[in-house]
Order: C-alpha cells, then structure tokens, then sequence
C-alpha cells in the first residue's frame, strides 16, 4: 500500500501520493508558481514542460519545472 | 510631402533612429524607412553595452562623448530601455594584464574618464562569484547598460514628435543620387539619403569596405545577484583585433530583469543566421573558466546578430564621395549602440554645415574612396 509523501510549500506541510508533481502539490497548497518580470503571477500552463510558467525553487535551486519533477519526502518548495 | 524630403534614412536600428531624431530636431524633413520595423536587426541582437574603448584616440573620442550623451539621455529613456550605471569591470588575470591596466587608466584620465583599479582582494569582493586570484580589474563606473530596441523605439518617436515620419516597411531596392526605389515600385525623391543599414550598407552599396561579423549570445533565466558589474576580460581586445581567426572573449552582463547575457564571438564569412556550435560551447567554456558557478545557471535562449566592420576598426560617418546625396551612418563592429547617439549628431552635422563637438575626419568615409584599398589607408 502506497503511503502518502509530506512536502512543504512556502513553509506550509502538503502531504500527497508518490507520483504526484510538484506542480498538482503548489496547486493542492492554494499558490502560484512563478512571478512574471513585470510581477504578475504565473501558474502551470502546458504541464509537459515546454512553457516554463510552472519554474519555482525546489531545495534552494531556482528555476525548476514543477510540472517534470515529482515529489518526495521533505522536499521543500518555494514559489517566487 | 511626396514631392521631396530633406533626409530620408534608409534602417531604423539605432543609428538610423538617432540620426532621424538628430535630423528633425534641425527642422529637416525626415523620412525612416525599414522593411522590418524599428530595432529590428543588430539593435535586437546586440547586448547594449554602453562602452568607453580605447584602441585609437578617434575611438576613444567618439565613445567617450557618446557615453556623455547617454547619460544626459538617460533621465528622459522610459523604463522599458533598461538604462543603468553599472560600469564595466576590464578584469586582469595577470601581471601583463595589470601592465595594461595602468595603460588604458592613463590613457582614460588623459580623455576625462574616473577609473578605479581593483586589486585581487578588491575584485573578488566587488563580485565573488568571479574565479578566485584573478589579478585585479579596472573599474570604469561610467559605462552602462541598455535594453537597445526600447532605447531605439523611444528616439523614434522623440523623431515622430519633431517631425520625423516612420514610413511603411518596405525593402529598399536602390538608393543613390537622391531617389530611394522601394521593392513596391514606390519611390521617394529627397536631397540627402542616409544608408543606416548596419551590416546589410553592402546590399546597397557593394562597394563599401564592410564585412559581417557574426556574433553569439546567450541569455540565462533571473539570477538576481549573481553578478553586479559588465565583465569583461582584457582579452577581449585581442579578440577583437584578431582579424583572421574566429575567436571568442569573457563579457557577462546583468540585465536589470536579473537574467545574464553571456558573450561573446567574433567570426567573419558566416553570413546566415544559424549556431556555430563549437564555438557557442568555447564561448560558454570561457565563461565558466571566469564565473564557475554560471555552469549552474539555466540559459533560456541563444542567438547570432551581425556587426559591421571595416578593416580600420572605425565607423562610417559622413559624406560618400562618389554621390552628393549619400551620407553613411554604418560600420560600427560592436559598437553601434553605444556611438549611435554621437554618430546621429555627426550625420546631423553633416547635413546641415554646423561644427560637431569632436573633429569628424577620422570616421568619413572618403578614407575609403574609389581607389584607395583597405590596406593603403591603414598605412597612410
């Protein structure tokens, strides 16, 4: 039996299935993802990784594809 | 309007847009013509250094004043064009290198300019992710950055507001002895033609010593911080000088959107569009041999642009002898954005008889008349 996975986005603890993306987890906790250059906020778009509206910082490394990383255990995830 | 213009400008990069805003500001009925739109070539391409050089005393003085108009410029640019202060850090890797760093800082105060050497500890505290023991860098507080087609689209309509008409594009098929043919059949009859075309001038005018130099740059994503100042290695003007090779050289800039441009290449006989890939990845090497940790950073986008060079490093500004209705504005190499402003008031100068703030002899085009080769100048 599968056992659910518990992450945090922007501080907040997000418990999801193996499998899940980041991006479903940043949606489960209510955010957005990135911030546009003009400061609007951006959420997933194509979900197959070619818009690259879904980047947010995943364990201090910046610019990351919510949609094509999965979550694991402690991952911490912050939207800009 | 049909039945004639003073100046019609045939490129609306940014030489041509500074030379309409400088034209109409006179009260010459100026026309524009592009068949691409405005800031759409080399404008677009290139990285928007503003940049005092010193590989000749004309150089020197046409970078050196136009660095001054940028600055006077900047207050009124719209925030889009990006403008900002940063300063270029020439950085040293060596002795040798420091020897000629205290050259080019001499030579700097002697034309007006504030530098500042940095020593090793000083450069990796001014930008620490740069490679440690480097040997130091001259600082010279007064370049800038600008985003080029932003600037360029805001001198146009500075130009529109005196005057000046964008006209339609269209592609001009020949210009010579005041007409201007356009592919559509039109035709516009005028007193003065200025050719503003960059590196395509030759399309027009085969005969002008201009070849096209291809360069690459490539973009990251926002890394607000990661750098603070333009890098560039003194290297770099090697490169530029070597005339036979392809070559590439350090220079990373911060854009203000906290992405980094990363440069550069030179390369003669490529005339399309496409990557070198070898030499992008010996560009990209050279940079991560200065900045180690920018092999981390996500590049977004990489792109060619083409320079204008002459054989003698200067740009065409003036009268074309051969025809008393041409006036050339092309032939910058790299340096188009930031001597645009100065070449717009020397063509503006040219046409109207006034007495530009520098002597406009070193960059006329007669150097290269009819009968004079490339080599024959550079010895004279």
């Amino acid at each position: 039996m599968l056992l659910p996975i518990v992450l945090t986005v922007n501080g907040a603890a997000v418990r999801v299935m193996p499998g899940t993306t980041v991006a479903a987890a940043v949606l489960l906790a209510g955010s957005t993802t990135r911030t546009s250059v003009r400061g609007e906020i951006r959420g997933p778009l194509c979900g197959m990784g070619i818009c690259f509206e879904c980047r947010v910082t995943i364990d201090g490394v910046p610019h990351q594809r919510s949609c094509q990383v999965l979550c694991t255990p402690r991952m911490q995830v912050a939207t800009s | 309007m049909s039945s004639g213009w003073d100046v019609v400008i045939i490129g609306a990069g940014i030489v041509g847009t500074s030379c309409a805003l400088e034209c109409a500001a006179r009260g010459l009925r100026t026309a524009v013509i592009d068949p691409a739109g405005v800031g759409s070539g080399a404008t677009a391409a290139g990285m928007g250094h503003i940049v005092v050089m010193d590989d000749s005393p004309a150089q020197l003085a046409l970078t050196r004043w136009s660095q001054v108009l940028w600055r006077d410029l900047a207050a009124k640019l719209p925030p889009e064009a990006e403008y900002e202060a940063r300063g270029t850090l020439w950085v040293a890797t060596d002795e040798e290198d420091l020897a000629e760093v205290r050259r080019k800082q001499r030579g700097y105060a002697a034309a007006g300019v504030a530098t500042e050497v940095l020593d090793s500890m000083a450069l990796a505290e001014a930008e620490p992710e740069l490679q440690r023991g480097l040997a130091g860098a001259l600082l010279v507080p007064s370049d800038g950055i600008v985003y080029p087609p932003c600037a360029a689209e805001h001198l146009l309509l500075e130009a529109s507001r005196l005057g000046a008409k964008m006209l339609e594009p269209q592609r001009v098929i020949a210009a010579k002895r005041g007409c201007v043919r356009l592919k559509n059949g039109g035709k516009l009859m005028t007193r003065h033609i200025v050719n503003a075309c960059g590196a395509e001038a030759t399309e027009l005018m085969p005969e002008l010593p201009i070849r096209k130099r291809r360069g690459h740059l490539v973009i990251t994503d926002r890394y607000p911080g990661f750098v603070h100042h333009q890098l560039v290695e003194l290297g770099y003007i090697r490169s530029a000088h070597s005339v036979t090779t392809d070559s590439v050289a350090f220079n990373v800039q911060p854009r203000q959107t906290g992405q980094l441009l990363i440069g550069s290449s030179r390369e003669y006989g490529a005339e399309d569009a496409t990557i070198n890939y070898p030499l992008l990845q010996a560009m990209v090497q050279r940079a991560q041999m200065y900045l180690p940790a920018i092999r981390n950073l996500q590049a977004i986008r990489m792109w060619t642009g083409f320079r204008a060079a002459t054989p003698d490093k200067l740009p065409l500004i003036g009268p074309w002898p051969d025809d008393d209705s041409l006036i050339l504005a092309t032939g910058h190499e790299g340096l188009g954005i930031t001597t645009s402003l100065a070449t717009g008031k020397l063509v503006a100068a040219a046409l109207t008889g006034e007495k530009p703030v520098i002597v406009p002899e070193p960059y006329l085009p007669a150097r290269f008349a009819q009968g004079l080769t490339a080599t024959e100048v550079l010895r004279a």
